[in-house]
């Protein structure tokens, strides 16, 4: 019973949240429905053993990059006439078949597993603990050169943003 | 029902309980301190001392009546205040405040811990909620459809995000020291008295308690600035500098709501001098007079440790308020991002070698 108190509740919020992301006509509103979905799956995660996923969820997206976001919204300005008038050529025409194909698989799923409900794994009795121990052990050893390298790209992005921003020629004085 | 549901409910509505006392005190506190600072009484009316004052502001604020401004965002200005509280309630669960105690009760022991609850990482918890405040602030101040509160919104994003990385990377090396992210761990490595492999050094440093303070003293320089800032007190309070910005983000809320952010802000407050206490000044660690003190004391002493440690912390606070201008907005980014990451980071690569020296010896020998 717990467990699907646990299940369905964060599940539902981020429907909500992800609905609000897509239909909400004020950027806030669609910025606040991310950080909704966000949340709800840190939660969920929460609920499948890995705390350390969950915590950094929260901080570094909702937390950081959802802030970067708001932030990013408010200096441009919210006030301004919606921009979203422009349609991609054909686009309901495409939304309504993906979402046909979307419909259809989860109809496939369905019937194809008798609507049985089973979609939560079984309770295991050696479950691991997703504990930063465990992660940074995976990390720090089998996995040390592609964390490497993408610390590298992640450097490199930061510099080549940088070089892009700053004009060399303005003067001194200028600033 | 089973007990351990009981003991976790009379926790949350014990946590409920002391915060909102505690900060009826605080506010009481910090007039009071500010007054002396300043040759003035302070409050004197309301109680002895004045101390019931903030009682009655908090009646004065539930019976006014609640503006909604005309231009306000609906949702996102009754949001606001809620995620304003909630995070500060949630920070103080993980703040462990004793050692377990063992209960006897219906011949049956229970050992009930003194924290809400002990998370493996409490560390990052901490730093979650305390960035999920953020947007408290910079909703309030887009949502009043006002410029002012606008301003002191987009400030106190920048300012925060700044901040925080700052005081995450100065709570690195603590995390090293004590070999993991649980807060409860964290206060146990801290217990029993400084060390050195140097026999003069030693009859020196051993009467000092192994609080992280001493070996991580610009970490705690660090984490103090940055909670200050995270908090937006005085120096760093330009999120609603008066002078500028009138009331800053909460211009434009009245009645208990504004109640609502006044209180997080004082909670807040609160939590930033407990968890430095914890990570810096050895938690609840301290003697509890064995012997001495009949043996309830054992119990209650870890607690009035925390507190006599949070309250020096708190003092600190509330003498630099009244102490230092406010910093100009451009001093305020160059100080986060120029001075103190860079500082930190730094600080983060010595602690590190100098662990890795204690571990595993000199990489040449």
């Amino acid at each position: 019973m717990v467990d699907l108190i646990l299940f369905f509740i964060p599940s539902a919020l981020i429907i909500i949240g992800a609905l609000i992301v897509v239909f909400a006509k004020n950027p806030v509103h669609n910025a606040m429905g991310l950080v909704m979905t966000l949340v709800s799956i840190a939660i969920i995660y929460i609920t499948l053993n890995a705390t350390f996923v969950a915590m950094v969820q929260m901080l570094v997206y909702a937390g950081a990059v959802m802030t970067l976001f708001l932030f990013v919204i408010m200096m441009i300005g919210v006030d301004k006439k919606e921009q979203s008038s422009e349609s991609i050529k054909g686009q309901t025409f495409l939304v309504s078949g993906v979402f046909l194909i979307l419909i259809s698989i989860l109809g496939y799923v369905a019937i194809s597993s008798e609507f049985k409900w089973d979609l939560w794994f079984e309770a295991v009795e050696f479950a691991v603990e997703g504990t930063p121990q465990l992660i940074a052990g995976t990390l720090f050893t089998a996995w040390i050169f592609p964390f490497e390298i993408i610390s590298i790209l992640l450097i490199v992005a930061t510099a080549a943003a940088i070089a892009l921003a700053y004009d060399s020629k303005r003067k001194k004085n200028d600033v | 029902m089973s007990i351990e549901l009981i003991i976790s409910l009379v926790k949350a509505n014990i946590v409920l309980a002391v915060l909102l006392t505690n900060t009826i005190l605080l506010i009481w506190f910090e007039r009071k301190v500010v007054a002396g600072m300043q040759s003035r009484v302070g409050p004197d009316r309301a109680g002895p001392f004045g101390i019931l004052q903030t009682l009655a502001d908090a009646i004065k604020l539930l019976l006014k009546e609640q503006i909604l401004p005309s231009k306000a965002d609906r949702a996102m200005y009754l949001l606001a205040p809620l995620i304003a509280l909630v995070p500060s309630f949630l920070i103080f669960m993980i703040i462990p405040l004793g050692p377990d105690i063992t209960v006897e009760w219906q011949n049956a022991l229970y050992t009930i811990p003194l924290v809400g609850a002990d998370l493996n990482v409490g560390v990052l918890y901490f730093l979650a909620l305390s960035s999920i405040a953020v947007y408290s602030v910079v909703l309030a101040g887009w949502s009043s459809g006002s410029k002012y509160p606008l301003l002191g919104g987009v400030r106190a994003s920048a300012q925060m995000i700044s901040y925080e990385a700052a005081m995450g990377l100065a709570l690195v090396p603590v995390i090293l020291y004590s070999g993991s992210l649980s807060l409860v761990d964290i206060v146990n490595s801290q217990s029993g008295n400084l060390s050195s492999s140097i026999p003069i050094l030693n009859t020196i440093v051993s009467f000092i308690p192994k609080w992280n303070i001493f070996p991580q003293f610009v970490a705690f320089g660090i984490f103090f600035i940055a909670a200050v800032a995270e908090v937006n007190r005085a120096p760093f309070d330009l999120v609603e500098a008066e002078q500028e910005l009138v009331g800053g983000f909460h211009t434009e809320y009245s009645g208990f709501r504004f109640a609502m952010f006044f209180l997080a802000e004082y909670i807040n407050m609160f939590n930033m001098c407990a968890i430095t206490a914890t990570f810096f000044l050895g938690g609840w660690l301290g003697p509890t007079f064995e012997g001495i003190l009949p043996p309830i004391f054992s119990v209650i002493m870890p607690i009035i440790w925390l507190g006599v440690k949070t309250f020096l912390l708190l003092f600190v606070f509330v003498w630099i308020r009244a102490t230092l201008p406010r910093l100009r907005y451009d001093q305020l980014m160059e100080l986060g991002w120029k001075r103190m990451i860079p500082l930190s980071l730094v600080w983060l690569i010595l602690s590190a070698i100098v662990l890795g020296l204690r571990e595993f010896g000199l990489p040449w020998s």
